[in-house]
This record gives C-alpha cells, sequence and structure tokens, in this order.
C-alpha cells in the first residue's frame, strides 16, 4: 500500500510539469500583450518600454522564459500581477476560501443527495421513488447552472427579496448575525453547484449499484443469513463505491468548470471570477497561476480518487 | 467446534422417526418475463433424509437451481413467484416464512455453496472476513472469536497455512482453493443440510475429484445431510445414495442409485447412463457418445401430456394425452412414466 501510494504521488510530478509547460507555452504564445497599453501612450519614449520589456524578460525565448518561470515559482515568488501590482499568491491566497468553502460545501450537498437517493432507487427498481429519483435527476442534469442560478436569484432575491444576489467579503457584522448573513449569500450558489452536481451522481450511483446488485457475492451474503440492510451496505454500495470514485474524480475538472460560472452569475469574489478577470485584462501572471492552481487541484482529487480506490478494492494495491 | 462429536451423534438412517429433514411437495416456481410466465420449477417432489447424499441431476435449464434457491428463498421476487407447494424443513413449512425467519435457517440450518467460485466471494474483504460474518450473525461471536473460527473452518477444508491465509482476500486463492473457502463458510454453522448447486462444473477436472471429495469428508465428519446438484452422472454415481432425476421443471424419477444405474425407468434417465464417456469402451470400440437428440421444450408453454414424448423413442399416442404421473413401479423407485414397466 505504501508502495502504491508513492507510485501514485511520483506519477502526479510530471503530470504537474507537463500542464505547467502546456500552460506556459499556451500563454505566452496567445494574442494580447499587458504593455498595450503602454505603447499607445505618446507619453512614454520607445527606449523606456524597450528597457522595461528587456527587464521583465519578456522578449527572451518560451523556454527560458519558462524555466525562470518555474524556478521562482518553486521558490515561492508567484510574480506580480501587473494590473493591481499585488503580489499573486496574496491574490489567490485571498480568493481561495472562499471558493473552497462554496465548492466544498456544494459536493457535501452532491453527496448527500446522490448517495442515500441512487441507492434507494437502485435497490427498488421501478418502483414510484425510483422512477421520481429518474425523472429529478434527468430534469437536474439537463438545466444548465447559468439558467438555474438566474431562476433562483429572480425569484429568491427580484421577487421575494429573501436572499442578496451579490456575494459579499465584508459583512460587518459579528457572531450568530455575521453566521446568518454568511448563509444568506452562499446558499444560493451552494445550491445550484450542489443540486446539479447531486443530480448526475445519483445516476453514477444508482447504476452502480444496479452493477452490483446482480452479482453473485450478493446473493452468497443473503445465503448468509445477513439481515438486508447489511446486505445493501456492506455487499452492495461497498463495492458499487468503486466506480463512483473513479467517475466523481473524473468529473472535477468540469466541477471546477461549473463553480466558474456559478461564480460569475453569483458574484462570488472566488478565484473562478479572479480567473476572468484577470484574462479580460491579459494580466498574464494571475492567469498563469491561477489555471495552475486548477490544475494542482484536479491533480490533487486524481491522488485522492486513486488513494480511496486503493483502499476500497484491494486487488488494485497489490498489483 | 465439536466435529467429533457431532460424528459420534451420527444421524440415524431415516426411518419412520418424525418428519424427514426436508420434504418439498407440489413446488411450482414461475417467473414473469415479457413473453409470460416461465414455469421454471413446475410440480417438484423432492425429499432428503438425515445424514444422506441425494443427487439433483439434469440438463441444463431443467430448474435444478431455481428449486435450490427456493427452498433459501434466494430466487428474486419478483420476477419470480413460488406458484404452489411447500417446503417442510423438518416438518415446518418455509414457504409462508417472512425475511427475518427465513434469515435464521439460511446458514444456520441449511448451508449452500454455488457453482461459480470465482465472483462468489465479495472481493473487497478478506477470507476470514467473510466466513467470520455468518459467524458472527447466528452465533453472536466476538470479532476475535469469529476470527478463530474462521481459521478453523479453513483448516479443517484443508486449506494450507489458515492462521496466515485468513487474512488474505479472495484474488489471493485458485479457483479450487476458493470453492474450499465457500465449503468451510457453508459449513460454519453447523449446517443440518449443506446444498451444493454444481460446486464443481466451473473447476479443473483434477481440482473437480478434490472437492467432492472434500464434500463427502465433511459429510462424514459433520454428520449433514447433502442435496447435491449436478449434470454429471459420473458424479452421481460416485457420490449419492438417492438420485432425483429432473426434466423441463418436473422430476421425472427417483431411486437409490444402485436401482437407478441398474434398472433406469425413464427413457430420458436411460438416454443420460448412455451419455456417460466410458473411457473402456471408448478405447476399444471407438463407440461414439450417444446424446440425446432432440431438444427441450419451452417453459412458456410445456407440452400437455409427457413433456419428453418429443424426444421419446417410446412415445406412443397415450403418452401425450394427459401427464404421466410420478409414481412409486418398484419399491423405493419412482418414475414417472407410462410405460416404465415394459421399458426398463
Ligand atoms: N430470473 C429469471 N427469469 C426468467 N427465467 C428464469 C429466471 N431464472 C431462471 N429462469 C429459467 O428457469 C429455468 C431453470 O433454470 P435453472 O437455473 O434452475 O436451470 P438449471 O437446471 O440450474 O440449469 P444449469 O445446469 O444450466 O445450471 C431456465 O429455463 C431459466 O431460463
Ligand atoms: S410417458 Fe411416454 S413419452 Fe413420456 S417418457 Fe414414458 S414412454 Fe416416453
Ligand atoms: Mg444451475
Amino acid at each position: 500500500m505504501t508502495q502504491y501510494l508513492l507510485r501514485r504521488v511520483l506519477i502526479a510530478i510530471p503530470s504537474l510539469l507537463g500542464i505547467s509547460v502546456i500552460l506556459f507555452t499556451v500563454l505566452a504564445l496567445a494574442p494580447g500583450d499587458p504593455f498595450e497599453e503602454l505603447a499607445t501612450n505618446p507619453a512614454i519614449p520607445p527606449e523606456v518600454r524597450q528597457n522595461l520589456r528587456a527587464s521583465l524578460g519578456l522578449d527572451d525565448p518560451i523556454y527560458l522564459r519558462y524555466f525562470a518561470w518555474l524556478g521562482s515559482m518553486l521558490q515561492g515568488d508567484w510574480g506580480y500581477s501587473f494590473i493591481s501590482r499585488i503580489p499573486v499568491d496574496d491574490l489567490i491566497l485571498q480568493r481561495l476560501p472562499t471558493t473552497v468553502a462554496v465548492i466544498g460545501a456544494s459536493q457535501v450537498l452532491a453527496l448527500c443527495i446522490a448517495l442515500p437517493v441512487g441507492v434507494m432507487a437502485a435497490t427498488r427498481p421501478y418502483s414510484l421513488f425510483d422512477q421520481v429519483a429518474n425523472t429529478l435527476a434527468f430534469v437536474g442534469f439537463s438545466l444548465p447552472t447559468f439558467f438555474t442560478g438566474l431562476l433562483l436569484i429572480l425569484l429568491f432575491s427580484i421577487h421575494l427579496d429573501w436572499l442578496p444576489f451579490v456575494y459579499s467579503t465584508k459583512i460587518d457584522a459579528t457572531g450568530l448575525a455575521w453566521w446568518w448573513a454568511q448563509l444568506k449569500q452562499s446558499i444560493m450558489p451552494i445550491a445550484v453547484l450542489g443540486l446539479f452536481q447531486g443530480a448526475a451522481w445519483t445516476r453514477f450511483v444508482r447504476s452502480a449499484v444496479l452493477d452490483v446488485v446482480r452479482l453473485d457475492h450478493v446473493t452468497t451474503a443473503r445465503a448468509k443469513g445477513l439481515p438486508e440492510s447489511r446486505v445493501t451496505l456492506r455487499h452492495v454500495v461497498r463495492n458499487a463505491m468503486i466506480p463512483v470514485v473513479t467517475l466523481v474524480a473524473l468529473q472535477m475538472p468540469a466541477v471546477f468548470g461549473g463553480a466558474i460560472v456559478t461564480e460569475q452569475i453569483f458574484r462570488v469574489p472566488g478565484i473562478g471570477s479572479l480567473l476572468i478577470t484577470s484574462i479580460l485584462s491579459n494580466d498574464t501572471p494571475v492567469i498563469m497561476a491561477v489555471t495552475f492552481v486548477f490544475a494542482a487541484l484536479v491533480i490533487f482529487f486524481n491522488l485522492v480518487a486513486d488513494i480511496l480506490y486503493g483502499w476500497l478494492d484491494p486487488r488494485i494495491s497489490y498489483r | 467446534m465439536s466435529a467429533a462429536t457431532m460424528a459420534a451423534a451420527a444421524p440415524p438412517p431415516a426411518a419412520a422417526a418424525g418428519p424427514r429433514l426436508l420434504e418439498i411437495a407440489g413446488l411450482k416456481v414461475h417467473f414473469r418475463t415479457d413473453d409470460g410466465w416461465v414455469r421454471a420449477v413446475d410440480g417438484v417432489d423432492i425429499g432428503v433424509d438425515r445424514g444422506e447424499t441425494l443427487c439433483v441431476v439434469g440438463e441444463s435449464g431443467c430448474g435444478k437451481t431455481v428449486t435450490a434457491m427456493t427452498i433459501l428463498k434466494l430466487i428474486a421476487m419478483p420476477p419470480g413467484k413460488i406458484v404452489a407447494g411447500s417446503i417442510l424443513w423438518q416438518g415446518r413449512d418455509l414457504v409462508p416464512l417472512g425475511p427475518d425467519q427465513m434469515r435464521a435457517i439460511r446458514a444456520k440450518e441449511i448451508g449452500f455453496v454455488f457453482q461459480e467460485p470465482m465472483t462468489s466471494l465479495n472481493p473487497v474483504y478478506t477470507v476470514g472476513e467473510q466466513i467470520a460474518e455468518a459467524v458472527r450473525q447466528h452465533e453472536g461471536l466476538s470479532r476475535r472469536a469469529a476470527r478463530d473460527r474462521a481459521a478453523e473452518m479453513l483448516r479443517l477444508v484443508n486449506i494450507p497455512n489458515p492462521q496466515r491465509r485468513v487474512d488474505d482476500y479472495p484474488h489471493q486463492f485458485s479457483g479450487g482453493m476458493r470453492q474450499r473457502v465457500m465449503i468451510a463458510m457453508a459449513l460454519s454453522c453447523n449446517p443440518k443440510l449443506l446444498i451444493a448447486d454444481e460446486p464443481t462444473t466451473a473447476l479443473d477436472v483434477t481440482i473437480q475429484a478434490q472437492i467432492l471429495d472434500l464434500m463427502q469428508e465433511m459429510k462424514e465428519r459433520l454428520g449433514m445431510a447433502v442435496l447435491l446438484i449436478t449434470h454429471a452422472m459420473g458424479v452421481v454415481a460416485e457420490t449419492a445414495q438417492r438420485v432425483v432425476v429432473m426434466y423441463a421443471g418436473q422430476v421425472v424419477e427417483e431411486a437409490p442409485v444402485e436401482a437407478l444405474f441398474g434398472r433406469p425407468m425413464h427413457p430420458y434417465t436411460q438416454g443420460l447412463i448412455r451419455s456417460i464417456p466410458r473411457l473402456d469402451l471408448a478405447a476399444t470400440e471407438h463407440r461414439r457418445l450417444e446424446a440425446i437428440p432432440g431438444t427441450v421444450p419451452s417453459l412458456l408453454n410445456p407440452p400437455a401430456g409427457c413433456r419428453f414424448a418429443a424426444r421419446c423413442r417410446h412415445a406412443i399416442p397415450a403418452c401425450s394425452a394427459a401427464p404421466p404421473p410420478l409414481r412409486e413401479v418398484t419399491p423405493g423407485h419412482l418414475a414417472a412414466c407410462i410405460r416404465a414397466e415394459e421399458i426398463s
């Protein structure tokens, strides 16, 4: 098991490096120049501009710039935003907690829906419960988050005026009131993301459980005289979790994509909206760092999935 | 485990003393499908006495597995349905019992070994955990005591290094070893009856003999009865005391093993016996295996009279008029053929 873990971690390093190379190259080749503004400003002579570019290393070949970037990034120096002049790592650390809280809570919500509903539906196939769950899951999965998000804003913020539709990081309240305000402003983004993912995962869980219930070892478990609840939990759900974990891990990039859209809709000042604003303003160091953080998160979740997988399926860790 | 004491208290031959261990009467199990009701088991009578080995033989699809699984109510209901009949376990009918009462009988009173050792164990738990689960369920043993019992059971079924192997996962065992584990699991609560559904079909020929020997040994040591399902007449000849022959969801013949091979009465049984490969004859006379011509009738809409008529070389018009009843032709020897006396 330790060996398996070590191998997984070692594989993650070249993946991260590869991703950083691709990201860096794409961004370096992308059109748009942060000095555009300076170039059109007649007050700045061309020599000054040239010196500035050289001092920032902007005219070096791509591979030199990449190594320079990698070197300083490994030393913890993530560079400065072209626009706000704030260190990139500070910018990201400011935004990350909000994103992690919103995405984290929505994923927990999604799992809390998908696991019980998927298992209940699969163990009672074609029952009324199964059909209702299936239909709702299909609807939830088909509605894009920007649509349900706007719908919720329209209903709860504009029509009923119960919930704020702009997420604020500066709530001037303390104690319980602060938590209450926090809850009120997070509930819609969390619900939108969570219900969407929950619908998708309900379908995964249901089909994974359906695949397991007809296996021979489930009959063996019944032949032992175990109660049906134990058969379901220990011999069906436990085994069905193996494919579910893989699917959930593979979904992580899509989850982050959905989170970016949701952050835009609800104006959540998270790392997703940081990415959008930095792209719009050609703020290359920020774009690079944020995409890299996303990539690292995706790889991290794959690692977690691999570990869970090795733990759930004893046949894996021995290979 | 008190294997020795159990063997000492070897069960007496089933005489008039009390009800039989298992008595299935008029059992009908049908399955609902898109095309209609499949009459998988259609009026089956099977009795098992204490301490005996009863073999159930018949071609693929004749309803052996459905019959066996129905005893423990392990068939899926729906689509399956027990349409008629009774399953008396020591005189008590299992058919009307609820799930909780059935659970008390599974593994504790009746152990079950399945056909596929490769898929019958859960890949994510150690074999020890899987055996211990049954023991803990029925005997309320502690985790540690149940593990010890599991290791003890592995030793009993001749798995080397049981103390170490008890913590191994199923994929670390070969097919034959897994079937030993299945047998250990089925016997872990000292059942009075072991049902084995083609326990050797999925195994290599050399391993098959070992597993059959093991079952024989277990039976002698633990003194339980065995209901062995097979489609191989060779296995029947080696292991059975009594034999039930099934055809298209019904019993066509039942007899002590010597009587069955000595004087088979039903043309289907005669065909089965002729189809046993005989090494001695095959070598000298180059005789080809005699298979029974024709195919099994549809269980969706079986023929009204004798279900074997279309394949029977002795068929006469009267055969198709009404279903031939299973009747005692000579003492202890039953056959469902109107011409049993003339043709045997
Ligand atoms: N769930 C089910 N739905 C519909 N038909 C079924 C179902 N289970 C079994 N049957 C039918 O019941 C009949 C008997 O099946 P069974 O498995 O008992 O045969 P068998 O004698 O054990 O054969 P084999 O030697 O192949 O194991 C078959 O025709 C099968 O198609
Ligand atoms: S009843 Fe008739 S058809 Fe059926 S087995 Fe006997 S002889 Fe053959
Ligand atoms: Mg079968």
